[in-house]
């Protein structure tokens, strides 16, 4: 499915020095590479490598993957509401792949 | 084994009719699920079947197909003309006569109403729109027909539920009516409804249609499997249907 495969739950207004809740899930086989197919063929490794999130420019989470992780990793975290601006996602796979997503969260002093 | 074959004696007073409507619905194969899954499948950020939904709320959106329509074009936003579909599947459609579950009806849309190829069966597109369109019928109460032109399928479907098969030589009622509440190994053996379907499997690391449930469970009885879409899976899904009279739709679900 050429669908973005990523899902984000993040409110879109806070007040300044709220704990805002980042619910993340991402639509990815995770392939460990231990696995083979029905003719013995080993099946390519091909996992998420690293999800990053900036706010506002700068860097609130960061997570390296292993083959440990499941399909479909869903992803949750804190941060603190501390000025209007952008929330970049950023999910690459070990295939090179990249997949952005940015949402805009507005904070009221 | 031994409360499996002392359970045999029942299988006549369980063969009556489904219970009517006024009796008491069954309960949903989440109930039986840990606090853990149950809490993550109502969390629509957590709940990794959504993914599946959104992409179908995409899918659905999409001009596919020679007569360049999407499915919006012709049936609007899905939140108003899907509400209170699924909960009435499978059903007879009339023009051809024959029972169509959620999958098989929107598949018909697409070869008879876009012009395009059937998607195939387990695809994540078809999931996709099956958990997208009975996604909006959330909360609502499962109740299909089983008179009228339905009621040689529905009673097709029960002899199945009913027939022993496979190596193991055990019929779906024996887990799923007899046994239901038990153990078998670290599951606990639920009614076996469809309400939750199409679910995210965590053993399958993906959401899987209901007919994909019912060739894991001929698979551990080592009898037949049937093609996905099989009339015989249609008719068995009726049936299920029937049996989850009442109880709410809660695609897409997640099961272990
Ligand atoms: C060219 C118009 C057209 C397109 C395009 C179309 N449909 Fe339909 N659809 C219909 C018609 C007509 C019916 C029959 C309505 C009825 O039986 O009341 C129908 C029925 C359905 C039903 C059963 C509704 C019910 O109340 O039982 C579903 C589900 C459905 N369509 C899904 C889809 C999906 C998903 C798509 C896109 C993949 C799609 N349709 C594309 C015209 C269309
Ligand atoms: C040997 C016992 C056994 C037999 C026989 C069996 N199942 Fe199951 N079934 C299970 C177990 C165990 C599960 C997983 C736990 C659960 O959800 O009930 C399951 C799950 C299901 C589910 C998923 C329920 C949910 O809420 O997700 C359905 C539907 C189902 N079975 C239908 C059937 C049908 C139809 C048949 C006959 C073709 C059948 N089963 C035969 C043991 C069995």
């Amino acid at each position: 499915m050429d669908i973005s495969p990523a899902r984000i739950s993040v409110p879109t207004e806070a007040k300044k020095g709220d704990i805002i809740a980042i619910k993340t899930l991402f639509r990815h086989p995770m392939e460990t590479g231990y696995r083979v197919d029905r003719y013995g063929k080993p099946i390519p490794r091909r996992i998420v490598k690293r999800f990053s999130v900036t706010y506002a420019g700068d860097v609130v989470f960061a997570m390296d993957f292993t083959q440990g992780v499941a399909a479909n990793p869903f992803i949750a975290f804190h941060a603190v509401a501390v000025e209007t601006g952008e929330i970049v996602f950023v999910w690459e796979d070990d295939q090179g792949k990249i997949v952005t997503e940015r949402r805009t969260l507005t904070v009221a002093r | 084994m031994k409360d499996l074959v002392k359970s045999l004696a029942l299988i006549p007073i369980l063969a009556l009719p489904p219970s009517s409507a006024s009796a008491d619905p069954l309960p949903s194969g989440t109930t039986f699920q840990s606090t853990a899954i149950r809490a993550q499948q109502a969390d629509e950020g957590a709940n990794p079947g959504m993914l599946w939904v959104e992409a179908g709320a995409k899918l659905w959106g999409r001009t596919e197909g020679s007569a360049g329509k999407s499915c919006a074009a012709c049936h609007g936003p899905a939140e108003q003309s899907m509400k209170g579909v699924a909960f009435r599947y499978p059903a007879v459609e009339p023009t051809t006569g024959h029972l169509l579950n959620l999958e098989t009806r929107i598949n018909l849309c697409r070869t008879k109403n876009q012009k395009a190829a059937p998607l195939a069966y387990e695809s994540g597109e078809l999931l996709g729109l099956a958990a997208f369109a009975a996604r909006q019928s959330l909360g609502l109460p499962i109740g299909v027909r089983i008179d009228g032109a339905a009621a040689p399928f529905y009673e097709q479907g029960k002899a199945f539920f009913y027939r022993r098969r496979g190596q193991l030589n055990l019929s779906c009622a024996q887990c799923h009516v007899d046994n239901a509440g038990r153990k078998l190994r670290a599951d606990t053996i639920s009614h076996g409804l469809g309400n939750g379907y199409p679910t995210y499997r965590l053993e399958w690391q993906t959401v899987g249609s209901l007919h994909r449930r019912f060739r894991a469970c001929l698979f551990g009885v080592r009898a037949v499997q049937y093609d996905f879409g099989a009339p015989d899976y249609l008719d068995l899904e009726l049936y299920l249907a029937s049996r989850a009279e009442g109880i709410a739709i809660e695609t897409p679900a997640i099961r272990p």
